[in-house]
């Protein structure tokens, strides 16, 4: 109940982070509808509409190779949401455990963790997918990887300073008298505790990964052609750019909306999930 | 020291997984099993796993990083001719962003909600999240490809034509400032907008002291402490900024050194590469901590940053 009215009252005071989030349910909708939004084969190449401007036909215009652009942008949603949503999942499937047992049990234990965590954290976020992605190879697969780990030792801090101030709370301390287990402990009495902070963290984290996919792309390291990547699609528009800047428009302003949204939504999100901070 | 111990080991490692022969590339598509065997061996890809690494740490810490597989030049030289340049642009970068993100975000804290606060913020979150490669690309299309005014692309060293190479790097530098100077805005708002509501700077208006002063003298100085944090770390997104805006314009710098190594599997060109920019961020975070004392004399060693 609290919830909701507190949902109606961010809608009411704060009309841009509704905006957000309906735009980003809209690139939802788009990515997963994308069949049959876009009418056309986005790798679909035609010779006779090579680099043609937006039209009523193409309303992105055509790349160089004639593929429809409003088609590929469509599925690139696809490819771009695919990325962002399930790197910073793999982030939070391997970080929450790690940083709640390191805040958990804390000791040696938590110090070899928190040095590991400040080695992975000194390698710049590109730098790191860059290196996991020449390793694995590129493919959508293994960008989505290479972000979710590189997103993983952020998780591990968040999780385990969070750990590190629940704990102490009297309520897990009377669990604890009552005879609860570790495990019960963390599961039943921790995580519930500090879940909303991590969903207001996956609001951050996912934009920045959506980008992420996009930059790996553009050089190469990410979605292969011809699959339609927006970041592919911009890197190949570069070369093009005083015969078909539309090539350029598009894909570039979908990131640039998709993730500004997203952070419009993730500022009315920390509102609700989080009182005390606004 | 055991954090740049550990990124060495993984880098090491890491490099060694990376698909591909060395070998191969070193030796041209023609070569015969001989040929390879006698490259593995000069240049000790034969030798076992922690050998090789031994072999490698023992001369790093000595400044030699080997010698690039590919051009055969000491990596150590091959970083000392591109570091300078990513070093420039990141310098321009940081001066663009701190050029407009300090003032914007002290305006936005002093006139706060009112439309300027609202303008500034506006602006700063869309510089969050403009990816900044399609902001690269849409400012060389509108100056270069619609004006004509800067050229697109290329680098000039500093030395031989200082105004050429200000003009090529003007973009390159906007672009990368702008993200951080999103990010600044937001904390120096923040920070200052705490600061401003402080009991000493209440005191400090009492006493009849007029704005500007107020808020350089007083409140600047403690709202920057969480400003330079975010600064330091910032500087990781800076150097991942400066490898794709590198691309984009062209720049032969430490960015397009790492792309192209990574493309070719020059290993001791990556792991030289990787292990300075580890090293450095690490470095620039301990200077960040190092400069508390001194925009906050309060904060000694065992001290914790407040406002933070």
């Amino acid at each position: 109940m609290a919830r909701e009215a507190a949902v109606w009252h961010v809608v009411r005071r704060r009309p841009a982070a509704a905006a957000g989030a309906l735009i980003v349910a809209l690139y939802v909708a788009l990515a997963l509808g994308a069949p049959w939004i876009a009418r056309q084969d986005p790798t679909r190449t035609d010779w006779s509409q090579i680099r043609k401007a937006p039209s009523l036909a193409h309303p992105f215009g055509t790349d160089d190779l004639g593929r429809d652009g409003f088609a590929r942008v469509i599925w690139g949603a696809r490819i771009s949401m695919q990325a962002g949503v399930f790197s910073i999942l793999l982030a939070i499937a391997i970080g929450v455990p790690i940083g709640l047992a390191a805040g958990f049990y804390r000791g040696s234990f938590d110090q070899v963790i928190m040095r590991l965590t400040d080695a992975w954290l000194a390698f710049p976020f590109l730098i790191l997918a860059i290196g996991l992605v020449t390793i694995l190879g590129p493919s959508l697969t293994n960008a989505t990887i290479a972000i979710g780990l590189g997103a993983t030792p952020t998780y591990i801090r968040l999780t385990r300073g969070l750990v590190l101030a629940t704990a102490a709370e009297d309520y897990v301390q009377s669990a604890r008298a009552l005879g609860a287990g570790d495990l019960r402990l963390m599961a039943r009495h921790i995580l519930p505790n500090i879940v909303s902070a991590i969903v207001v963290q996956a609001t951050v984290a996912i934009p920045t990964a959506i980008i992420a996919e996009a930059v790996l792309s553009f050089l190469g390291l990410g979605v292969q052609p011809p699959a339609p990547s927006w970041g592919t699609m911009l890197n190949t528009a570069q070369q093009f750019l005083e015969q078909a800047p539309w090539m350029a428009y598009w894909p570039g302003l979908a990131i640039f909306v998709l993730t500004l949204s997203f952070n419009l939504a993730g500022d009315g999100l920390r509102d609700i999930l989080d009182p005390r901070d606004s | 020291m055991v954090t740049l111990l550990v990124i060495s080991g993984v880098v090491f490692v890491g490099v060694r997984m990376i698909p591909g022969d060395p070998a191969r590339v070193l030796a041209g598509t023609d070569a015969d099993a001989a040929g390879l065997e006698e490259i593995r061996e000069k240049y000790g890809l034969n030798a076992p796993l922690p050998l090789q690494y031994a072999r490698w740490l023992g001369l790093a810490v000595r400044g030699d990083l080997g010698e690039s597989i590919r051009t055969r030049q000491p990596v150590r030289q091959t970083v000392a001719a591109k570091l300078p340049i990513t070093i420039e642009l990141a310098c321009l970068s940081l001066l663009v962003a701190i050029a407009i993100a300090i003032p914007a975000g002290i305006v936005a804290a002093v006139r706060r909600n009112t439309v300027w606060d609202l303008l500034a913020s506006g602006i700063s979150l869309c510089g969050v999240s403009v990816p900044n490669f399609w902001l690269g690309i849409m400012l060389i299309l509108l100056v270069s490809v619609r004006l004509g005014w800067l050229p697109a692309s290329g680098f000039v060293p500093l030395g031989d034509d200082p105004l050429g190479n200000i003009k090529r790097m003007v973009m390159p530098a906007l672009v990368l400032g702008a993200g951080l100077a999103a990010v600044l805005m937001r904390q120096t708002r923040n920070a200052m907008i705490e600061v401003l509501s402080a009991d000493y700077v209440r005191t400090a208006r009492a006493k009849g002291l007029a704005q500007p002063a107020v808020v350089v003298r007083h409140a600047l100085r403690n709202g920057l402490i969480p400003v330079v944090t975010i600064l330091g770390l910032q500087m990781g997104a800076l150097m991942s900024g400066a490898v794709v805006t590198e691309q984009i314009f062209v720049i032969p710098g430490f960015g397009r050194l790492i792309v192209e190594a990574v493309f070719t599997r020059d290993y001791p060109v990556v792991q030289g590469v990787v292990l300075i920019t580890a090293s450095a961020y690490v470095l620039i975070n301990l200077l960040v901590d190092v400069s508390y004392t001194v925009l906050n004399p309060r904060i000694r060693v065992r001290g914790t940053a407040d406002g933070a």
